[in-house]
């Protein structure tokens, strides 16, 4: 807890100071950049000897506020989620740093790295918080922050749009948040987290409204809508946090808030099911239909965080029906999948900073042959779609492994009703699907920005980004590889976590059964190497064979077509076109088509663009439905302070004949 | 589980891997009147191409080298997972169908990026009628596993076939098992690039699938992909033949011999699927694909209930 | 017999995803045909082998009408409006099969909670029959083809059969008698429809029949 304070101490004071310093933009990145690296490793170090200990820690400060205790705890389950957010801001600032040198203006430098620091440190906070107020405060500044990160480029018109539809989502998310701790204090009296408790007719309204409330911010469908505004909309370095572990705080929320309602019914775990098969279909297929690369990647964050719900879903089933190999499982599987999708996902969204920078833009049907130009942006970024795509050797394959497994363990296990095999169909299905789909997202994203010819003149001089920036890419390309290659060790380091979810009367099996699962990863870690050396002895074969041989080099067979230009290639929008066409029932393009007319037609047009299924569809029409009303109500605003004062003495004499009378 | 036994049977696929398409050709051309030609005709254009030089396009950059290493590679590490017939593979581990399952999906990500290298609009749309099909294909491969694994209770290949024997088919399981092989069989013609999805001997780069995306490839990579393929109709073709031929003697050397000639059925029959039946219009390929996944979906529905 | 049963009820439900699944009506009549024949075998196998002189009349009798006969009129009636496809449906036929597996998991799950235990009797029958009924009410909503339509009434009676058989052996040929007989008014109307239909607006989509709202 000490190194975890001290680390705390350090991202903020560095963020204020580089907000004092912001009139010399240089030192004050670099001393909230290196405030920011420093403090995140030193919170990654207290969190780890809590992890590694076992034994949660808590201090408690005196704080006069109603309800409030300042009071901070480090358990595993806090630390689960201290880990990725640590080691992804680190890797974060390091990038920024140079990122913003070149996208901000330097009057704006200070200000983005305070608003990062803290972003920083509250995201941590919001882990540890022990009291209802206080995580709602620091839950509060956690989304200010990356609002105002959100709005940096706010002279842009769909930047503020981002920024607002952002704001009014976390909103709404936070005021069920409230009413949840409200009702889960009521008993006691008291805000504290150790107080919390819930009477078993409470609890489905309890779960309903932490589901709603964290599902907000972690971007369950069809509460993602923000999603796909804001993450594009931020710099790179902040969409990284904000999709690779931000998000991940309301997963954080809904755990913590299980742990207060006791034994699950089952349907918590159906529904969480449900929602994610929900959200990793139709996120994956969002993402598969979108143009713009930042787009994609935040679309796909929302099919993760499915991935992650289907794990959580399942391990609750375990814990309704008592199968401890697939409670076990299942948590472990999300658990792990948090860490994982923090590591590939800010590599991704790094990645898409790098190409943004080098390539000035992030239409896919702009882009091509960056790899030759790139070719460190483009390695790493192939390193996370792999891992994106739950690949092995790369560590997405561990996290859907152990879910499937948990699955597959309930099934063969008890075998009984058939909802068990709809469980079967929805979790294994889903999985199954959503790794094709994903494939076909990812090889559509690498392929379109880093293979064949550059589609456009910036692709065309595109350059290599500097060293902070590769660096930071191949820290997290390799962190990806590590984790694989460790993968018998993560049941172990997350097991206690795992198991603070369960019921006390079922964690002994729950714990026997997760010490079970590092045979599986220990032996997919096996297969990896066996695959490296495997594609090593192949590479030296070929490169022994092909030596003195002779090796021509000439253009593309491109069957017979005369003069074939880069725009001919097959774009990202082609490449996808049959799969959008057969689920055009959810992704619903629009498509605005003048085709060429006439004998010498000049010359035609088509374009096309994927609006999100529910804000069209759904939020759009609620929202105008709201704003209409509003402006029937508008005869109420007269401007006049008399009026005001009236309605305000209304209100309070309506509420005291209505209490007393 | 480490078995010694399991490198018998991984040297006889890879001895013998390239034997099923030389027996679907003649197979075909025993349908089509002709000679056919020679059964190691494989072995032989795998030789030739190991001798070769190689041609690369200016276009190109390391991932189009890599992606016939990596497929290869994963079809090799693929196999030391894959029984065949009842006997144990060289290693085993609870869940060890889905790293096959994902490895397959490896060599697919990397088959797909080096055509899309090339920047070809054939291989461009290849590459993306590919991914799409074989999307489509995942979830009733997978599922069809999840239902042998429900059914036998276990969740490792090799131990999943041990309990699936003659007994098991009379035992009430018979109607899930078939369905669960025929999605198998879909699944292992699309997967092949076999007739109805895809058309190994079409001469229209527009109407090809698998073909049309190793175009560009020349010499030892051309090799690594057509041994790569070979492996691969190996693994799905070991894991259909185990599930269709419940045989289990007990003896090792019997039951890989009853594998083999599962294995040597299954070439014959995809051959004369390949005859009689014409290639699916593209548009009805994704119906064919979810028809299996539905067969799964029902199979695993009869097994658990 | 039980696993015979099983397989035929399989085979019952697989001909009604294949009528989901499929744009062609000589293919869709074809499997209703099927379906009709798997029908006939129902009783038979469930009863297996105490099979009464009724009990086989009547399963050949509905066998006979539901594989031969209905199959035999629609086909003609498909001759004489000379339609081939069910060109445009309201759902497509991919989106009809994945709503016919989440149907089949409804299905299950409503067998689960209905009060019917009929000892000796395969647990598939009810699903499957609640499969079936849902599966026709879909094809009639999602099609525009009246012959589609038809086709959407026969599966509907198909999976009534088998949900009769579900709470008796003997009164469902009862409840039974009476729907074919509803049936054959249906079919005999549809097909009277439809020639006028074809005659009249040269299509037998009922979406034109819409205009004559006015």
């Amino acid at each position: 807890m000490g190194l975890f304070g001290v680390g705390l101490m350090v991202l903020i004071g560095g963020g204020f100071l580089s907000l004092g310093l912001s009139k010399t933009p240089k030192t004050a990145a670099a001393v909230a950049c290196f405030t920011a690296v420093g403090g995140s490793l030193l919170v990654l170090v207290g969190g780890l000897a809590v992890l590694c200990s076992g034994s949660p820690v808590e201090v408690r400060f005196a704080w006069h506020v109603p309800f409030g205790s300042c009071s901070f705890g480090l358990d595993p389950l806090s630390c689960v989620f201290v880990l990725p957010i640590a080691a992804v801001v680190a890797v974060a600032a390091v990038y920024g740093r140079e990122y913003l040198e070149h996208s901000c203006r330097p009057s704006m430098i200070g200000v983005s790295w305070f608003f990062f620091n803290l972003l920083a440190a509250t995201m941590l906070l919001v882990v540890a918080a022990r009291n209802g107020l206080l995580f709602l405060v620091c839950w509060e500044a956690m989304s200010l922050a990356s609002f105002f990160l959100v709005m940096s480029d706010y002279e842009r018109e769909e930047v503020r749009r981002a920024g607002w539809i952002y704001l009014a989502a976390t909103h709404l998310g936070t005021s069920l948040l409230l009413v949840l701790f409200l009702l889960l204090g009521r008993k006691s009296g008291s805000l504290d987290f150790d107080q919390f408790s819930s009477e078993p007719a409470l609890a489905g309204t309890l779960f309903v409204l932490a589901l709603v409330g964290f599902g907000t911010k972690a971007g369950f469908i069809p509460v993602h809508v923000w999603l796909p505004e804001a993450h594009p909309a931020a710099p790179s370095h902040v969409s990284a946090v904000m999709s690779g572990v931000m998000i991940k705080t309301g997963i954080y929320g809904l755990l913590r808030t299980l742990t207060f309602l006791g034994q699950p019914p089952a349907w918590w775990g159906w529904t969480l099911v449900g929602i994610g098969a929900a959200s990793g279909i139709l996120g994956i297929l969002f993402a598969l239909s979108q143009r713009d690369l930042k787009r994609l990647l935040a679309y796909s964050s929302v099919e993760n965080i499915g991935i992650i719900a289907l794990g959580l879903g399942t391990g609750l089933l375990g814990i309704t029906h008592r199968v401890p190999a697939m409670a076990a499982l299942g948590l472990l599987g999300a658990l792990v999948h948090v860490l994982n999708h923090a590591l590939f996902k800010g590599l991704l969204f790094l990645g898409a900073g790098a190409v943004q920078h080098g390539a000035a833009t992030r239409e896919l049907d702009r882009l091509g042959g960056l790899l030759k130009r790139m070719p460190v942006t483009g390695a790493t970024f192939l390193v996370g779609a792999c891992a994106v795509c739950g690949l092995p050797p790369l560590n997405g394959f561990l996290s859907e492994l152990l879910i499937y497994l948990g699955v597959l363990a309930g099934v063969a296990e008890q075998r009984a009703a058939v909802s068990w095999a709809m469980l079967c169909v929805l979790v294994i299905g889903t999985l199954a699907l959503v790794g094709g789909f994903a494939a076909v997202c990812f090889t559509k994203a690498f392929g379109a920005v880093f293979l064949g010819e550059p589609r456009s003149d910036a692709s065309r001089h595109a350059h290599e980004v500097g060293p902070a920036m590769r660096y930071s890419l191949v820290t997290l390309a390799a962190a990806c590889v590590l984790v694989a290659l460790s993968a018998p060790l993560w049941p172990l380091v997350f097991r206690s976590a795992a198991l603070t979810i369960v019921p006390a009367t079922f964690r002994a099996e729950t714990a026997a059964a997760a010490g079970r699962a590092t045979v599986p990863l220990a032996a997919a870690a096996a297969a990896f190497l066996a695959f490296l050396a495997a594609s090593g002895v192949l590479a030296a074969v070929r490169k022994r064979l092909l030596a003195g041989r002779r090796i021509d080099r000439g253009p593309t067979w491109d069957c017979g077509y005369a003069a074939p230009t880069a725009r001919m290639q097959y774009t990202a929008s082609s490449y996808t076109g049959p799969l959008v066409v057969l689920f055009r029932m959810f992704v619903r393009p629009r498509v605005d088509l003048r085709p060429p007319e006439g004998l010498f037609p000049i010359r035609g047009r088509y374009a096309s663009q994927v609006p999100d299924l529910f804000r069209e569809y759904f939020f759009g029409p609620v929202f105008a439905g709201i704003a209409w009303v509003a402006s029937r109500l508008r005869w109420l605003q007269q401007g006049r302070i008399q009026l005001y004062v009236l309605y305000i003495a209304l209100t309070v004499l309506v509420l005291l004949v209505w209490k007393l009378g | 589980m480490v078995a010694p036994s399991g490198l018998i049977s991984l040297a006889l696929a890879l001895a013998l891997a390239p034997m099923m398409p030389s027996i679907i050709n003649r197979t075909k051309a025993l349908f089509a009147g002709r000679h056919g030609q020679p059964w190691l005709q494989p072995y032989r254009e795998l030789w030739k191409l190991l001798h070769k030089g190689a041609v690369y396009s200016h276009t190109t950059t390391p991932v189009f080298f890599t992606g016939p290493i990596v497929g290869c590679a994963a079809m090799l590490v693929g196999l030391l997972f894959v029984p065949l017939a009842g006997t144990h593979p060289l290693i085993s581990f609870p869940g060890d169908f889905l790293l096959v399952a994902y490895l397959l999906g490896l060599a697919r990500f990397f088959t797909v990026s080096a055509a899309l290298d090339t920047g070809s609009s054939f291989e461009g749309m290849g590459a993306s009628r590919e991914v799409f099909f074989s999307a489509l294909a995942e979830p009733a491969l997978l599922l069809a596993l999840a239902t042998l694994a429900a059914l036998s209770g276990q969740l490792s290949l090799a131990d999943i076939f041990a309990r699936i024997d003659a007994g098991v088919l009379a035992s009430g399981a018979g109607p899930a098992l078939l369905l669960a092989a025929a999605a198998m069989m879909v699944v292992f013609l699309a997967e092949n690039a076999r007739i109805p999805v895809d058309d190994p001997n079409t001469h229209l780069e527009l109407t090809m699938i698998h073909e049309v995306m190793v175009l560009d490839h020349s010499g030892p990579d051309l090799a690594a992909i057509q041994y790569a393929a070979c492996l691969k109709m190996w693994i799905l073709g070991s894991l259909l033949v185990s599930v269709l031929l419940p045989v289990r003697s007990g003896w090792l050397l019997a039951d890989l011999g009853a594998g083999i000639l599962g294995l040597g059925l299954l070439a014959v029959a995809t051959g004369v699927v390949e005859s009689v039946m014409a290639r699916l219009r593209l548009v009805r390929v994704p119906q064919f694909l979810i028809a299996a996944s539905i067969l799964s979906i029902v199979a695993l529905v009869l097994v658990v209930r | 017999m039980s696993n015979w049963l099983d397989a035929v009820l399989v085979l019952l439900m697989l001909t009604s995803l294949w009528l989901l699944g499929s744009s062609r009506l000589q293919a869709c009549i074809r499997a209703v045909a099927l379906q009709g024949a798997l029908l006939g075998l129902i009783p038979l196998l469930s009863k297996w082998p105490d099979i009464s002189l009724r009990l086989g009349a009547v399963a050949v009798v509905s066998m006979v009408i539901k594989a031969v006969v209905l199959p035999a009129l629609l086909r003609r009636a498909v001759r004489e409006v000379n339609v081939r496809n069910e060109v445009e449906p309201l759902v497509g036929f991919t989106t009809s099969l994945l709503l016919g597996i989440a149907l089949w998991g409804i299905a299950t799950h409503i067998a689960g909670r209905l009060p019917v235990d009929v000892p000796g009797l395969s647990p598939l029958l009810v699903p499957v029959a609640i499969f079936t009924v849902l599966c026709g009410f879909l094809l009639i909503v999602s099609r525009n083809t009246a012959v589609m339509q038809v086709i959407g009434y026969l599966g509907l009676e198909n999976g009534i059969y088998v949900f009769g058989w579900a709470f008796a052996i003997e009164e469902p040929l009862l409840v039974e008698m009476g729907v074919l007989l509803d049936v054959f008014v249906a079919v005999f109307v549809m097909g009277i429809t439809i020639h006028h239909l074809s005659r009249e607006f040269d299509s037998i989509e009922t979406d034109e029949l819409a205009s004559l709202k006015d």
